[in-house]
């Protein structure tokens, strides 16, 4: 079969999807969002799959993902799983405020929060908060950018809203935990949206896993509104298995002043595609959007950065990290967006890869665009190889080969890894990272992030702390 | 003498305004139209307007080309056919219509020209203008001419010198006659026909060129150059240039163009073709200072160009140095294709944009060969309203062991209203290649400008030393005869488009 017949067989079905389920695909929507969903589709119907022509999409192929037969869950579906136990985030020392969502439905309670802050379900927040709804949703992700983004806003059926009001400012780091299990193969619709008001402070841990092997198509879009002087800090923390594929799509939309970091961290996944836009559109912004890459076997990451910088005086940092080992593939597409009067910009974008294996592929393209003079603008891209003189200096002093190489891996992880503000997770992720390396991490025994295992002491046969 | 001329006018140019007033200086620049714009008037030989098969035939048949050379034309134009204009470049034009264009415009000759005294002196006329004097070029420089004009090529100097040493020099359809082995044996196998739109335009109409062989373990004494000219009014330009360098030989290969100003765009579709057999080394330079447009962006030339080299033995090396000033719009990508183990690519290019002026140029290295090496160095200068892109591909495949690459692509930008634009491939497939890649934007910095203002330099002259110095890593590469022009034309192009 090949991608047309593909493309029009999943077209079809989503195309008959709609229209037989149109009345609960659109029941409790205000009609705001019910417009939305209806332009969204007409969009995507007309438009399709992303397809390898596409110049996003050129390194990227779906075709062997959508040619399997999925199910479009339409509700909740109930579990015999005890939710407690799955979403234990075992974090050690790290006390967050837990937000699960089970195939993209919100898991959580809903319950009264103080200061006025709200989590609830998307689709409580559309039918008890239009005006925010009204205000924000669907204005940053824009369904003509992307197929996938008008797939999403067509067809999302529920996920995560967080408010925080102005000037309050959240001690607590939330996590939110998306697992993928129903028993069949599914594709599922997330869509999550975040508002945050002047002067106010969240910290955001992301997680996508699986918990079984079955195929999992999971396209996720989420919408970021940093209002003036608003600060996030934001982890996305990819654990999928293999034969899942996960296009996750961040907007970020910051207004004078707003400070944003954001973090990915991809260690197994089938195909993981990170789409991380962010529009710096009050002066003063920062963005930071770092992202860290270990693949193996068969697996393909893909990292798509849009930074604009639409007015002046913002300044935004980018820092990619990745090593490809086995036939793993990886793309990194870094476009910076400097519009007409943007004066004084100052940004920088880095990509740095190391192949360890003559199969694994990258393709890398930082790229920028520029209208305006007054701005400072670098990047730089490399591929290559461990430090061969670092590693003979490891192995001159005693350290085995493997160790050695080992150890360099994760000297160079370790740039993005020390970038974790928030300690219990960096600790977590380092440890993920470490287990990660030597090949013990994987997301076939079910999801490593929740399951109750003791955490093993790990050795590079020198005491890492003194390093 | 000639050389002496340009030194004496880029000294002009840095001492002569030191006291105008910035705003001065920028009105000036502004103002100033392309130097190089008038109109030779000489009997043509055309072709008429439009693309048919007819017209192919008639061009093959004019031209005397032999049957394979004909099939090979009309293969490339049934291909072309079914092709489309390709979008993906950061440029925008209007729709052109090929089929508005003369394909086909031959200066009139009466007879085989014997010396330079027969040619005609119109002709000479114009290339007096330009400042390359056949005489004096031929007298002073040590420069052998290949004179294009109108992709008939009208005179060759210095041929007798370089067949002493068995070299081959000399324009497309004279090669086709006189060794049509060896064109038939390697056109087109860098650049196929159907490699791209405008190369399936160009192989199907093509209408002369020049040609190159240096012979096994030859080192070419002189420096070959062509110097290129858009002249008739609607007529495009479709040179083909072949450079064969066999085992071990060597040749520095310049080529050079200015073209008239007029109102309606001009088309310009070229190949160039380099092939690099064991130990060869072809190092091709080129100066394109075409009639950009005006100030309101109308007319320039379209410049849509396929260049191609490929280091076809081990420790072959094919280097290409550019420096664009020229265009209304600029579409060229000169590539090496590092098959040989040990060959070397480089590409070194100063694209300069001005008024509306569109570049999107760079660079394609594939590496296929173990421990092939490459350089980019890449320099974009944006004034105006221009838009100035770099886009390159660096490829080390599987077979590509311990290759390596090295890129770098600045752009600076002259003025709010302009573009800066860098688009790096970078695809790596084996665990032993070092791919680096670097850029930078920035403006001159006030600093600079007050750092030389404060020493008695004036802001126009510290824009043309900054600007030169920036581009100084590219520019001493140029062979010394285009070293002078592209500061000159540098100069001419930049200078007070800060104020």
């Amino acid at each position: 079969m090949d991608e047309t017949n593909i493309q029009y067989n999943i077209m079809e079905k989503f195309r008959a999807f709609f229209s037989e389920n149109k009345a609960v695909l659109l029941a409790g929507d205000s009609p705001y969002v019910e417009q939305l969903k209806t332009q969204a589709f007409n969009h995507f119907s007309a438009h399709g799959f992303p397809h390898t022509r596409l110049e996003k999409w050129r390194n990227t192929d779906l075709s062997n993902m959508l040619k399997h037969d999925f199910n479009f869950p339409l509700k909740q579906t109930t579990f015999d799983v005890d939710l407690d136990e799955v979403f234990r985030c075992e974090v050690p020392d790290f006390n967050t405020r837990l937000i699960p969502q089970m195939n993209g439905w919100f898991m959580g309670t809903g319950e009264q929060l103080p200061n006025g802050v709200i989590i609830c379900s998307l689709n409580e927040a559309i039918s008890k908060y239009p005006d925010i709804i009204e205000k924000h949703f669907g204005r940053y992700a824009d369904i003509k950018d992307a197929n996938l983004t008008a797939l999403n806003t067509a067809f999302f059926r529920d996920g995560v809203f967080i408010y925080v009001p102005d000037n309050v400012s959240i001690e607590q780091p939330m996590q939110m935990v998306d697992l993928v299990n129903s028993g069949k193969n599914i594709f599922i619709q997330v869509r999550n949206l975040i508002v945050m008001g002047k002067n106010s402070s969240l910290s955001l841990v992301q997680c996508d896993d699986s918990i079984d092997n079955n195929i999992g198509f999971n396209n996720t879009v989420t919408e970021v509104y940093l209002d003036e002087n608003a600060n996030l800090d934001h982890y996305k923390l990819q654990n999928k298995n293999n034969a899942s594929a996960l296009t996750n799509s961040a907007y970020f939309h910051l207004e004078k002043g707003a400070n944003l970091s954001t973090n990915a961290i991809s260690l197994n996944g089938g195909l993981i595609r990170n789409e991380t836009q962010v529009r710096l559109n009050g002066q003063g912004s920062h963005a930071d959007i770092l992202g860290l890459y270990l693949m193996d076997h068969e697996q393909h990451v893909d990292n798509q950065v849009f930074v604009d910088h639409a007015v002046a005086h913002c300044t935004s940092n980018e820092l990619f990290k990745g090593i490809l080992d086995d036939h793993a593939s990886g793309v990194f597409n870094g476009h910076i967006l400097v519009r007409p009067d943007a004066q004084q910009t100052n940004a920088y974008q880095n990509n740095k890869n190391i192949l360890i294996s003559d199969k694994a592929v990258i393709d890398t393209k930082p790229f920028l665009e520029i209208y305006a003079d007054d701005v400072k603008c670098s990047h730089g891209a490399t591929v290559g190889q461990l430090d061969e003189d670092a590693r003979f200096y490891l192995q001159s002093r005693g350290i085995s080969r493997d160790n050695a190489q080992m150890l360099l891996m994760y000297a160079f992880a370790a740039d993005i890894v020390n970038k974790i503000s928030l300690t219990p997770l960096r600790n977590r992720i380092d440890d993920l990272v470490k287990k990660r390396l030597r090949g013990e991490l994987s997301s076939c025994e079910q999801c490593v992030l929740h399951c109750n295992s003791k955490e093993q002491k790990i050795s590079f046969e020198i005491d890492m702390s003194r390093i | 003498m000639y050389r002496l001329n340009l030194i004496q006018l880029s000294v002009e140019n840095i001492f002569g305004t030191m006291e105008k007033e910035n705003n001065d200086i920028l009105h000036e620049l502004t103002q100033s139209e392309y130097k190089y714009g008038f109109y030779t008037d000489i009997e043509m030989d055309m072709a008429p307007k439009g693309l048919t098969e007819d017209t192919i035939r008639f061009i093959s048949a004019r031209k005397n080309e032999p049957e394979w050379l004909l099939e090979y034309r009309l293969k490339a134009f049934r291909h072309w056919l079914t092709m489309v204009e390709p979008e993906w470049a950061h440029i925008s034009y209007p729709p052109i219509d090929y089929q508005d264009i003369i394909y086909y415009a031959a200066p009139k000759r009466k007879k085989e020209l014997k010396s330079l005294d027969e040619v005609d002196p119109e002709l000479l006329e114009t290339f007096k203008k330009l400042g390359i004097s056949l005489e004096e070029q031929k007298r002073l420089s040590g420069v052998a001419v290949d004179a294009v004009i109108d992709s008939v090529s009208v005179k060759t100097t210095f041929s007798e010198t370089l067949e002493k040493q068995g070299i081959i020099f000399c324009s497309f359809s004279e090669a086709v006659q006189k060794v049509p082995e060896l064109v038939r044996q390697y056109l087109g196998t860098v650049v196929p026909s159907d490699d791209n739109y405008f190369a399936a335009l160009n192989s199907a109409v093509f209408s002369d060129g020049s040609f190159c062989y240096i012979p096994k373990g030859v080192r070419c004494p002189i420096e070959l150059s062509t110097y290129f000219r858009i002249n008739a009014a609607n007529t495009g330009q479709f040179e083909r240039t072949l450079i064969i360098g066999d085992e071990g030989s060597y040749v520095s290969y310049m080529e050079g163009c200015t073209a008239p100003m007029r109102d309606e765009n001009q088309l310009h579709a070229a190949i160039v073709e380099i092939i690099a057999l064991k130990d060869a080394e072809v190092k091709y330079s080129t100066v394109q200072n075409w009639y950009p447009g005006n100030k309101k962006g109308e007319g320039g030339v379209y410049n849509f160009v396929t260049k191609r080299g490929i280091c076809k033995g081990t420790h072959s090396k094919i280097s290409w140095t550019q420096v664009e000033t020229g265009s209304a719009i600029t579409w060229k990508y000169p590539s090496v294709i590092l098959m040989g183990d040990h060959s070397v690519g480089e590409f070194y290019s100063v694209a300069v944009t001005n008024n509306f002026q569109q570049a999107d140029t760079g660079t394609k290295m594939i590496h296929l060969g173990k421990n092939t090496r490459s350089t980019i160095i890449s320099k974009g200068i944006s004034a105006g309203q221009s838009n100035n892109s770099y886009r390159g591909l660096v490829k080390m495949t599987k077979r590509a062991a311990n290759s390596r690459n090295f890129s770098q692509c600045d752009s600076l930008l002259l003025g709010d209203r302009c573009g800066a634009h860098t688009f790096p491939y970078i695809k790596a497939e084996n665990k032993t290649s070092i791919v680096e890649h670097e850029a930078t934007t920035s403006k001159i910095s006030d600093e600079q400008l007050y750092y030389c203002n404060q020493r008695g330099i004036s802001t126009e002259s510290a824009i043309g030393l900054i600007v030169n110095g920036y581009a100084r890593e590219v520019l001493k590469k140029l062979p010394m005869e285009f070293a002078v022009e592209a500061q000159k034309l540098l100069s001419l192009s930049l200078e007070g488009s800060v104020g």
